[in-house]
């Protein structure tokens, strides 16, 4: 009696975990469907627009005929200008963090800070690119002041994937190293640096994918309306594809769909070119690593 | 004399990165004196009264900026309810019940979709959902709240995904098995076991989402009509609506440096900078305290 009692209880427990699981399969299935519906669609829709023509020329008719060439352009400068600035300070600051800061207040700030940096939305990124590089220092809407708005925005992403790759080297590395009579700097340079190569490059394409995928923060500081012709110098203004998608998809009347699919596609194009790039150098170094 | 050279050498380059490493510090203070130096002249030009009321109208010089900080509200507000449940659950399967194969598929796709810049979403929003939910919910306008929750739901989705994730995967293995072993089915060790010894995570995951939508500019700005009426029914859900992030991203680039609308804009930034500060805040709390239980029990 007691002995059935048990079995149907387990079985119905049983019945209840199918039940669940299927549902669970269901509603995470439903969750990355749209990603994938969003790729197809945006490639089978764009990829008619797509010709040499359209990724090489300048625009022309107000947008609404010729390439994209100038924002490819200014997005390829913009990302360069932001790894200028954040990648070195962005490792700099994960390599005192995780080799040299002591454990105390001061340290405490700086992850806080860090936490902060991360949360502040993109829009005051822009505001505060406005107010220090644009006006303050004089910069004017440049790709200099988009560059150094974009890295500020991007550092608290590569210090904290970096310092993660190097907190994963093992302390065994070090102690060898420094009682061999290397200096502390010479064993970061020499040994964990290149153990921890492929964690740091993951967080700086992912930091750069973010950056330049950005328009909130180059509004205002860097990105130009309209510009049929090449950025001259770092104190030019410049478009910028995401901007330029912004600007064709919601403020010029009469613009021909094909080229807004077109130049979505080839922001998605550079989205997966970074993601397949990240992948592949997690495997690899997966694959390669020895301890 | 190379000895010499080395500790040198040594020394500055410790100093460099020493200064690396304080320059968030610097740079969190330089963001703060500037929204700070720039938006609280607003409360000069602008009377109090006047700055908390219900009417945006900067060309009569109506500056009130209520109807944008609910407007942030109730957009995020909608979006968590989309997120927050599918990506706590999507977490929970790809952490506990997902085959192997399926893992690796479903990682970079959420992966691919905190990639997306968010003016991509802002198209789709437009050509896609939009007109999706004027035929659909028979509106006179695609472009409202509930257009722009769903799309930030999408935004925040990658980021509770993984933080969600990572604490599920951070769960020791014995608590599972010791589950299991008293005879109970996995689907009891999930939501008995797994889920609440990863609570904390999962919160500040939540946290984290939810942080970044209240931020989100091109997206809502692009999706929700950016009409600064004051939400004050559900029914809001369904109208256009303006959030601050919106305000600041379409109206900075028409005013001039230092009238008032200028300052109230950097205003608006201040109090956006704010939300998100105390979200931060909280989240970062939650992690901390989650790392002293833990070490409570490995002692």
């Amino acid at each position: 009696m007691q002995q059935t009692a048990k079995k149907s209880n387990v079985v119905k427990q049983l019945r209840i975990e199918k039940l669940g699981f299927s549902l669970l399969t269901i509603l995470s299935i439903a969750t990355v469907i749209p990603i994938i519906a969003v790729v197809i669609y945006i490639i089978y829709l764009g990829a008619p627009a797509i010709s040499w023509e359209f990724v090489s020329a300048m625009p022309s008719d107000g947008m609404r005929a010729g390439g994209i060439w100038p924002a490819i352009v200014g997005t390829f400068y913009l990302t360069i200008g932001t790894a200028i600035f954040s990648v070195p300070l962005g490792i700099a600051a994960a390599i005192y963090l995780s080799e040299y800061a002591p454990v105390n207040k001061v340290t405490q700030a700086i992850r806080l800070a860090i936490i902060n940096l991360a949360g502040i939305p993109s829009v005051v990124y822009g505001l505060f690119g406005l107010g220090l590089f644009v006006i303050f220092l004089n910069f004017g809407t440049s790709i200099l002041s988009a560059s150094l708005t974009l890295s500020i925005m991007t550092l608290p992403v590569i210090i904290s994937t970096t310092e993660e790759a190097l907190r994963a080297v093992p302390q065994s590395f070090r102690v060898v190293s420094v009682s061999l009579g290397a200096t502390k700097w010479q064993t970061i340079w020499r040994l964990v640096l290149p153990q921890a190569i492929p964690g740091i490059l993951t967080g700086v394409v992912l930091g750069l994918e973010r950056a330049a995928g950005e328009t909130a923060p180059i509004l205002f500081t860097g990105a130009a309306f309209f510009l049929p012709r090449l950025p001259n110098s770092p104190l030019d203004a410049t478009m910028a594809l995401p901007y330029h998608l912004f600007v064709i998809s919601t403020q010029v009347p009469g613009m021909p769909i094909q080229i807004q699919y077109g130049t979505v596609l080839v922001l998605l194009v550079f989205v997966l070119i970074m993601n397949i790039i990240v992948t592949v150098i997690r495997s690899r170094a997966r694959a390669k690593r020895q301890w | 004399m190379k000895e010499n050279q080395t500790r040198n050498f040594e020394k500055i380059i410790t100093r460099t990165i020493q200064f690396s490493g304080y320059s968030s510090i610097l740079f969190v203070l330089l963001i703060l004196f500037f929204l700070l130096s720039e938006g609280t002249p607003a409360l000069f030009d602008v009377k109090l009264s006047q700055l908390f009321s219900e009417r945006w109208y900067p060309i009569e010089d109506y500056f009130g900026i209520l109807p944008l900080i609910l407007g942030s509200m109730v957009v995020t507000l909608g979006a968590s309810l989309v997120a927050v449940p599918f990506g706590i659950l999507t977490a929970v399967y790809i952490a506990e019940i997902a085959p192997k194969w399926l893992q690796e598929i479903m990682k970079p796709l959420v992966e691919l979709l905190a990639g997306l810049p968010s003016v991509v979403l802002g198209f789709l929003g437009i050509l896609v959902v939009s007109p999706f939910l004027r035929d659909t919910l028979n509106l006179p306008t695609g472009l409202t709240a509930l257009t722009g929750s769903l799309l930030l739901g999408g935004i925040a989705i990658p980021t509770i995904v993984s933080i969600s994730e990572d604490a599920l995967n951070n769960v020791p293995d014995s608590y599972r098995h010791g589950s299991l072993a008293l005879g109970l089915t996995r689907w009891q060790t999930i939501w008995g076991v797994t889920v609440p010894a990863a609570k904390s995570g999962i919160l500040m995951a939540v946290m984290l989402g939810v942080g970044r939508t209240i931020g989100e500019t091109m997206t809502v700005m692009m999706v929700t009509g950016n009409a600064p009426i004051m939400p004050t029914s559900l029914q809001a859900l369904f109208m256009p609506i303006r959030t601050m992030t919106a305000t600041i991203a379409s109206e900075m680039g028409e005013v001039a440096t230092g009238s008032p609308h200028y300052h109230v804009l950097f205003f608006i930034g201040m109090v956006l900078f704010l939300f998100t500060l105390l979200v931060n805040v909280i989240a970062s709390n939650i992690s901390s305290r989650k790392l002293k239980r833990s070490e409570r029990i490995l002692s």
